[in-house]
């Protein structure tokens, strides 16, 4: 076992992981500005669509239908739904980017829609109330109110979308994306236990250091009234909540 | 895709029904002895929190530390101890289905009012006649909601378990469909996944409908 270590330890200062092609910071880079050009575009596009469904509660029955396909179709599902339509159109096959860069937007949509919506009906009404009573636009009152208001739960939807790319990106590999999973499957196809290892490790790693990352954004962008460990989710309620104060003024 | 060759191939389906047939078997086999050994596991780590309750702050850290592994990672990473093997797999499918089991049947347990519970002790129930008569018949509904989370999930993450040689759908998926460059068998893997997936969280919920039928009749 500590041999093992020691072989493990040994491949990552080899020179064949630094020089040439495939070095370890190409692929290290390519995992992580995969999974970023990913996240962007799977937020880009699932987050206007779960505001939209959460501030108007139209369109939820998709929004459940859609997270319930998403949790079906596994990703090499759309990883090979996809490989065979984008090397059709590029007329050229082994450029993993693109068709990884597809796969890995349709498995973090999901998330990300379920979560902006739910978090958005979990706003009190009477907030939207009092916010439509002070005279704000819809927009207004997403942007200012229910937004700043819902945003830990809307965040918490990113961050699994982050985690789960991330996560997902190596398999990307099989179609020839620059990622960890390239050693991966390398070293599995050459029974290379000590690289297939080395490898594996450095994609726990930054699986976690994602986690991480999010989890600190979240509490750096959370509004502090919110944040507060009493309030939480209640806070609208303690302050437009019916409290004894106000029935005794009612 | 190869050239001037369409993109669904009936005549393979049809001439490969007993490969199909063969892959479906082993991914139900997987994901059988992945829920069922995980469900058995995570019902007495469920009844050991219900027992001790201040357990389930650590059990719920290690089982969240544990899912945020990346299955890649997690297959390959045993292989150094347990070989390319299905136990390697098993290993792994078996710990992610407890993260959701595990949170799942402990609160399904924590739903039973506890006025309840009261009654049952006022009529002499002792704790372990009260547990399987009462507490775990009202938990049924929320912890077969579990169970069918747990199983669409596991039968994705089967998929992936090809890449350390265990076949199932994820065979015709990469394999034969991408490998192979061949879009028939990767159509074909990802709908039978669907499929599958959509007729056990059927069955569970017929399933379930029968060992409860209180619950419908409350609903109806």
């Amino acid at each position: 076992m500590i041999e093992f270590l020691r072989e493990v330890l040994a491949w990552y200062t080899d020179p064949a992981q630094w020089t040439g092609r495939n070095t370890l910071p190409e692929m290290i880079w390519g995992q992580i500005l995969l999974a970023a050009t990913s996240l962007a575009v799977a937020v880009a596009i699932a987050l206007p669509i779960g505001l939209y469904i959460g501030h108007t509660g139209r369109g939820a029955g998709v929004a459940v239908a859609m997270s319930n396909i998403g949790r079906a179709i596994p990703s090499l599902g759309w990883l090979g739904i996809v490989y065979p339509i984008t090397t059709g159109l590029l007329q050229r096959t082994g450029h993993g980017f693109l068709p990884g860069l597809i796969a890995l937007v349709a498995l973090g949509i999901p998330p990300i829609v379920t979560n902006a919506y739910a978090g958005l009906r979990g706003v009190e009404p009477d907030l939207q109330e009092a916010g439509r009573g002070v005279g704000m636009s819809e927009l207004q009152l997403l942007t200012r109110v229910e937004v700043p208001v819902a945003l830990p739960v809307v965040l918490s939807g990113i961050r699994s979308s982050a985690v789960a790319i991330m996560a997902t990106a190596p398999l990307m590999s099989i179609v020839g994306a620059d990622t960890l999973g390239t050693y991966i499957l390398a070293g599995l196809a050459l029974s290379d236990e000590v690289e297939v290892f080395a490898a594996a490790l450095l994609v726990v790693f930054l699986a976690l250091m994602t986690e991480l990352a999010f989890a600190l954004l979240e509490r750096r962008l959370t509004s502090p009234g919110l944040a507060r460990p009493d309030a939480g989710a209640t806070l609208p309620q303690r302050v437009f909540g019916d409290s004894p104060a106000r029935d005794a003024a009612a | 895709m190869r050239e001037g060759q369409p993109f669904f191939r009936v005549d393979w389906v049809i001439e490969n029904a007993d490969v199909l047939a063969r892959r479906i078997g082993e991914q139900l086999v997987i994901t059988g002895i992945a829920i069922s050994v995980g469900f058995v596991l995570s019902f007495a780590v469920a009844l050991l929190v219900r027992r001790y309750p201040r357990l389930y702050g650590p059990v719920l850290g290690a089982t969240g530390l544990f899912y945020s592994v990346p299955t890649i990672a997690l297959f390959v990473l045993l292989i150094p101890i347990t070989g390319l093997s299905l136990l390697t797999a098993e290993i792994a499918l078996v710990g992610y289905a407890m993260v959701i089991l595990i949170r799942n049947i402990v609160t399904a347990l924590r739903s039973v009012p506890p006025e309840v519970l009261e009654a049952a002790d006022g009529m002499g129930y002792t704790p372990s006649q009260r547990l399987w008569r009462v507490e775990v018949p009202i938990a049924v509904p929320i912890i077969v909601a579990g169970l069918r989370i747990a199983t669409v999930t596991i039968m994705g993450l089967v998929t992936i378990a090809t890449l350390i040689g265990m076949g199932g759908l994820g065979y015709l998926i990469v394999n034969i469909g991408i490998k192979q460059r061949f879009p028939t068998a990767t159509l074909m893997g990802v709908a039978l996944v669907v499929v599958l997936s959509v007729i056990i969280d059927a069955l569970l919920l017929f399933g379930q409908r029968r060992l409860t039928p209180w619950s419908e009749a409350r609903s109806a």
